[in-house]
């Protein structure tokens, strides 16, 4: 075979790359499922959608609820701490870590103020005052601590995160803001996640 | 085995010819045991034996473990009080296979850093030192998922930071991290993966090992002058050696006597000291225990993870450069990966034509320095992160980084070292005497 010149070796060559290219399919094909197998399986992949009472939620409070296997912070806040987040939010977007709002329910180059991390009010109640976002720490996921840090937010015992009054990060390893789960509300007092 | 002229099998009887000419499995163990091996290895070379014997050790507790161990999220932390409390004797399986995980990396530590003093890594045991590293790699995953197992607060949120490394990839990070869990976050899926490939790793380690000892045997052990044994001749191998059985294997097995007492003193007494309280609480994903910290043999590698914040010069210089794809949580990572492929790389970066660090005298401060870093890395990984802590842990990262990359290259060019001993019999006949030379064993 070694000894076949070029001229011979056309019909040899075409079936050599066939037959190796054959090969190479097959290893893939078997190989995929054996890949696959550790996506996540139908029943976690069913997004599930819950909905979530808010109504014994006071002002100056926050619940945590378990959403996909990972925790979602529901913070009612009071009028103080809505007037303490809107004057971080006058030193302005562009001098934080993460100038992004990392709202799913927004656009995604939407700017990190407080107005585009809250959500919308029900009726009767001022502006800001409820903030939903995910419990899970942007650095490597550990669950941050409420009422905490150094900007009156969240605080991160792992790694010493320090998310301010709208869950965005100002010091510390994590490099972006808490993100918001598509949340809405079903009626003044219940909120849908997912 | 090549290498050092010695004498091979020779089948005596029929049975044992007919056997060699089928199967020469009995020449194959014999030529390893009793591989030429420089007479003059101090006590630094009995750590390879006690890895062995771990190995051994965790396999077969593991196996009896398993006949009483459920990977469910809701059994796992029930079924590891049940083999504590009901099974017979099954507490102490368990606390030597926990304190074994912890002699095994004491014992791991210790070979390392022999390689490292003596030029062990060094032409031509390169793929020794590398297949070395990678059976670390293999022990250090092997741990790991072991020790999400009992399902406690700890082996939880173990489980989300370690796998949340993965998720810092750029790109393709958050994929790779839902493939590994097999869901949004760390849960039953985890959980079974982590026992199935937990059961399969020690075997991938225990073929690695083979490979190790096939390379070190064709190569010959290195000794504490890093002077080649002589192959010039058989009865000048003879000069420089003794076979491994009987004296290597009692010099062993006497080491290893001694420290499984102190083994036995632990598992027995204190067997909890080196775990951590948290996980006797079973894991509970809505909240995080108060200061994480893994075992203590990823202590070291733990705080250059932790080393490298947004404020540190380099990090903001690599998101630079890189447009941002290399964000402060993945330089992160890197450092801690790359800390160990610095390790590996020892055998290119070491430009000294002097192996062993005993005829080197500058090289000996720089590792002296190295240990003494290697256990600051170890406490600040076990501190919570702040100051001072962090800035030690900067320090003392960057240190480990200048010691392979910068320390090794510039030494082997600027030390003058001092002269070795020709053979390893002069070594020894200056060490233990001339009399003793004679002990060579009677053909």
């Amino acid at each position: 075979m070694s000894h076949a010149e070029d001229h011979e070796g056309t019909r040899r060559d075409f079936l050599y790359y066939v037959a190796g290219g054959a090969g190479v399919v097959a290893t893939g094909a078997a190989v995929w499922p054996l890949v696959n197998q550790m996506n996540p399986s139908a029943d976690v992949q069913a997004l599930s959608s819950i909905r979530q009472d808010v109504s014994g939620v006071e002002p100056g409070t926050q619940l945590t609820v378990k959403w996909l296997g990972k925790p979602v912070f529901i913070r009612h806040r009071t009028g103080a701490e809505i007037q303490e987040a809107q004057e971080q939010d006058a030193e302005g977007v562009d001098a934080l870590p993460d100038p992004l709002a990392r709202n799913l329910n927004l656009n995604a180059d939407a700017p990190a103020t407080d107005a585009n991390r809250v959500m919308p009010s029900p009726e009767g109640e001022a502006p800001g005052a409820w903030i939903v976002q995910m419990g899970v720490c942007t650095h490597l996921g550990c669950v941050p601590l409420g009422d905490a840090g150094d900007f009156g937010g969240w605080f991160c015992p792992c790694h010493g995160s320090h998310y301010d009054l709208a869950g965005r990060i100002r010091k510390g390893p994590a490099p972006e803001n808490l993100p918001i789960p598509p949340v809405e509300w079903v009626d003044d007092s219940t909120i849908k996640l997912g | 085995m090549s290498g050092i002229p010695h004498d091979h099998y020779e089948p005596k009887t029929n049975g044992e010819k007919w056997l060699n000419s089928r199967l020469p499995i009995v020449g194959l163990l014999y030529d390893t045991l009793m591989i030429p091996t420089p007479k003059n290895l101090n006590w630094w070379w009995i750590w390879g034996i006690v890895l062995a014997f771990c190995l051994a050790l965790q396999i077969v507790t593991g196996i009896v473990l398993v006949m009483h161990y459920t990977p469910h999220v809701d059994l796992a932390f029930a079924s590891i009080e049940h083999i504590m409390r009901n099974v017979n004797g099954g507490y102490m399986l368990r606390y030597i296979h926990m304190n074994g995980a912890s002699l095994f990396f004491v014992a791991v530590y210790i070979h390392i850093f022999r390689g490292l003093f003596y030029g062990s890594y060094k032409a031509p045991r390169e793929i020794t030192w590398i297949v070395g590293m990678l059976i670390y790699l293999m022990m250090m995953g092997t741990a790991f998922m072991g020790y999400v197992l009992p399902w406690g607060q700890m082996s939880f949120w173990g489980a989300t930071v370690i796998t949340g490394l993965f998720g810092a990839i750029p790109f393709v990070g958050d994929a790779i991290q839902t493939w590994l869990l097999g869901g949004p976050a760390v849960d039953n899926a985890t959980l079974n993966r982590f026992f199935s490939l937990h059961y399969l790793l020690p075997f991938v380690i225990a073929a690695l090992v083979i490979v190790h000892i096939w390379a070190f045997h064709t190569t010959g052990n290195n000794n504490p002058t890093g002077v080649e044994v002589r192959r010039t001749s058989k009865a000048d191998a003879q000069k420089d050696t003794l076979p491994f059985w009987p004296y290597f294997v009692i010099k062993d097995v006497f080491a290893l006597a001694v420290i499984l007492v102190v083994f036995w003193a632990i598992v027995g007494y204190m067997p909890n000291y080196l775990g951590h309280p948290d996980n006797y609480i079973e894991a509970n994903p809505l909240v995080t225990p108060a200061h994480i910290v893994p075992e203590w043999y990823f202590l070291p590698f733990y705080a250059i993870l932790r080393a490298f914040t947004g404020e540190v010069w380099v990090v903001q210089f690599a998101s630079f450069v890189t447009g941002g794809i290399v964000d402060a949580k993945f330089f992160g990572v890197l450092a801690m990966f790359g800390a160990i492929v610095a390790m590996a790389l020892a055998p290119w970066l070491d430009t000294s034509t002097v192996r062993s660090g005993t005829y080197r005298p500058m090289f000996k401060w720089w590792f002296y320095l190295l240990i003494i870093d290697f256990f600051a890395l170890m406490w600040l990984g076990a501190m919570p992160a702040e100051e001072p802590y962090a800035s030690f842990s900067l320090i003392a990262s960057a240190y480990w980084f200048a010691y392979f990359f910068v320390i090794l290259p510039i030494l082997g060019v600027i030390e003058k070292p001092e002269l070795p001993p020709e053979t390893i019999e002069e070594d020894f006949n200056a060490h233990y005497g001339k009399a003793d030379a004679d002990a060579t064993p009677a053909e």
